[in-house]
């Protein structure tokens, strides 16, 4: 049986060295806004008591959604048999741990007290779906890294398929449970909705997808390994599946919120009047993280284009960054209804009087903190695969199609 | 009226026995580790006395007596858990707050003090991921601050926007409400009032208008069963089934 070789990322060390300084001027900047925003208090961000969450979570839940269909790519290959995307699922692999780490990094810094991150480990609320993430996610970690072994140590193949799908299976729970942190908050009537969970596994499939698709062509093309149109075609396709998905259940929960007329206020905010969310929904999320990005992937010339496809997944991650600023901050915003039937017309704790909505505006140590952590996920991938054979000498058709063959 | 009578003569004795809990809880704090601190002041009501559910402590709040524009049971919340005031009311922590509202189809205006419902099935406990989010057994809501790692989770699940982040350094701290920038918090009902005996919450003790009916819901001889079982009230969001400790009238 002739074997795939993997080899370690080879582009010259000051190219190399080059590329981890630049991520590393975001990671220290995220770790000075940390510093700042922790001796100060929270006060110096854009959150306050009505809006509770901001910027990083936003940035947060991105990365951990991406992170579990960032792990796509490798189910495909072993648990549904597809052998042209075997080769593929070592670096799918790593890349969703490392999204993970990235996400998680970004939650644990912006809590009140990240020094208390022992207590979070050691004592647990059963009945919160907050506790069980931890373990979702810890044990996400260990799976992958499982699978990732069985993958590379040779002696461990004949496991791979078994790790493969308890991967699987793990990442649509991991998801699920992400997306029912916001399910479960039957108080704010944007989160209040059972569509929530199967969106979120939908938008990992995409978001994933578009990293690992942007991560695979910059490796590649960096050190001049050959990529060919082939597998390039394929993902690119399925990325526009993905997004067709995302585009289809954004409608479906809208349709849905709009059948039931005491979220009509709420639909009206976030689709006509909500200022920079509803700017944020049409022209970011749906526009240039949606339709556009399709366009570009199904046109018959600039689909097969590189720098366009890697535009569009560029697209993707901008539109899916809308997209949960919307659903987090933007069903923040809207005020809560607490008295049905009447108007809040004074208040001192802003309960959205005459409706208005709550003020919300990212502050510039949010935004670095979530950018340290989307830059620290592309350095821990970038160090791993320049230490370890994460990726396939050559994916170029030739090979591939005597790869599939030859299996 | 005799009723403020007895009030005063109680708040005498309980001033003495307020000093007398203070000093033993500053001698408590030294021995101990500052992290055990809450679990002590919790357990040192009365030592004799464990908290039991034979008491559900709730509040009926009749919003025909509040009045417009006035702030007494803020003022008197404020000055006796030592909330800041940094002049940012979006960031700074209230535990109660004045509400005007406003019918929308009858004009009529309304009302009302809203602070944490002390729910019976309370959501916020539910989503902590920590458990610093309890509920005791006497109905009361609170937050341990030496657990909560400030997720705000619980804030983004209470139907009540009922707490506060502490976004800003502490500079003031009294001993009976141990608090820290980064937790979060919300009205206690006064617990360090009532583990030392006393029967009244600051709020309701300063409404010039007896709005705020402070008592134990399960004890059918008290004023506050007693006006709940002849009058109507509502709890706000009935809907969502919380069984709130803190009731209306009249809206
Ligand atoms: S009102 Fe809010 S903070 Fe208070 S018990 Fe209910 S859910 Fe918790
Ligand atoms: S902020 Fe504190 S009390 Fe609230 S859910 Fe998080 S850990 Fe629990």
């Amino acid at each position: 049986m002739k074997k795939m070789y993997f080899r370690e990322w080879a582009i010259e060390s000051p190219k190399y060295w080059g590329i981890l300084a630049f991520l590393g001027l975001f990671i220290g900047a995220a770790a000075l806004s940390v510093l700042y925003m922790e001796h100060e208090g929270h006060y110096v961000t854009g959150m306050n008591n009505q809006v509770v969450w901001g910027t990083p979570h936003v940035f947060a839940v991105f990365l951990i959604v991406a992170a579990s269909g960032a792990l796509n790519v490798a189910s495909i290959g072993s648990v549904f048999g597809v052998k042209l995307y075997k080769p593929l699922a070592p670096l799918s692999g790593l890349l969703a741990i490392m999204l993970l780490v990235g996400g998680l990094l970004v939650l644990v810094l912006d809590l009140g007290r990240p020094d208390r991150l022992l207590v979070a480990m050691t004592t647990y609320n059963f009945k919160s779906i907050f506790a069980w993430n931890i373990y979702l996610y810890t044990g996400f970690m260990v799976i992958v890294a499982a699978y990732l072994f069985t993958m590379m140590e040779r002696k461990a193949n004949q496991y791979t398929q078994q790790m493969g799908l308890l991967a699987f299976v793990w990442r649509l729970a991991l998801t699920t449970g992400t997306g029912s942190i916001f399910g479960f908050l039957v108080a704010r009537q944007a989160y209040d909705a059972a569509i929530m969970a199967p969106m979120f596994i939908i938008m990992s499939f995409s978001y994933g997808l578009a990293f690992f698709l942007l991560m695979l062509i910059y490796t590649f093309k960096a050190e001049g390994r050959p990529l060919g149109d082939m597998i390039l075609h394929r993902l690119k396709n399925l990325l526009g599946v993905f997004i067709a998905a995302v585009l289809f259940f954004t409608i479906v929960y809208h349709l849905t919120n709009l059948y039931v007329t005491e979220n009509h206020a709420l639909e009206s905010f976030i689709l006509v009047s909500g200022g920079g969310y509803t700017l944020a929904f049409w022209v970011f999320e749906v526009f240039l993280g949606g339709l556009l990005p399709l366009a570009i992937l199904f046109h018959p010339a600039l689909g097969i284009n590189r720098n366009w496809i890697v535009g569009a997944a560029l697209l993707v991650l901008l539109g899916g960054l809308a997209k949960i600023f919307v659903i987090i901050i933007g069903g923040q915003a809207f005020p809560m209804a607490l008295f049905p039937g009447q108007t809040v017309i004074e208040s001192s704790f802003g309960d959205g009087i005459n409706g208005q909505a709550a003020q919300y505006m990212a502050s510039l140590p949010e935004v670095l903190l979530g950018f340290g952590g989307v830059a620290l996920a592309i350095a821990g991938t970038l160090v791993a695969v320049r230490l370890l054979k994460f990726l396939p000498r050559a994916l170029d058709d030739e090979s591939l199609d005597t790869q599939v063959a030859k299996h | 009226m005799s009723k403020s009578e007895v009030h005063t003569s109680e708040d005498q004795v309980n001033a003495s026995r307020r000093s007398f809990i203070g000093k033993t809880a500053a001698l408590t704090t030294a021995a101990i580790a500052p992290g055990l601190f809450l679990h002590t002041s919790a357990g040192a009501r009365d030592p004799s006395q464990a908290v039991t559910d034979k008491v559900r402590w709730g509040m009926l709040i009749d919003t025909n007596k509040c009045a417009d524009g006035c702030t007494e049971c803020v003022s008197a919340c404020n000055k006796e858990n030592g909330l800041p005031d940094h002049g940012r009311p979006a960031s700074d922590p209230q535990w109660i707050r004045k509400v005007k509202l406003r019918d929308n189809l009858t004009g009529r205006e309304t009302n009302l003090p809203m602070l944490c419902q002390h729910c019976e099935h309370p959501p916020c406990v539910d989503v902590c991921p920590t458990g610093a989010s309890f509920k005791r057994a006497d109905g009361i809501v609170m937050v341990d601050r030496h657990v909560c790692i400030g997720c705000r989770y619980c804030m983004m699940a209470c139907p009540y926007k009922a707490r506060s982040f502490i976004h800003e350094t502490i500079t003031e701290k009294p001993t009976h409400a141990p608090r820290g920038k980064g937790c979060v918090e919300s009205c206690t009902l006064c617990v360090h009032r009532l583990d030392r005996g006393e029967t009244t919450t600051a709020c309701a003790e300063a409404c010039p208008h007896q709005a705020i009916l402070f008592g134990d819901l399960n004890d059918p001889n008290s004023e506050l069963a007693q006006r709940l079982k002849s009058e109507p009230s509502r709890q706000i969001r009935a809907d969502l089934q919380l069984n709130t400790g803190v009731r209306y009238t009249s809206i």
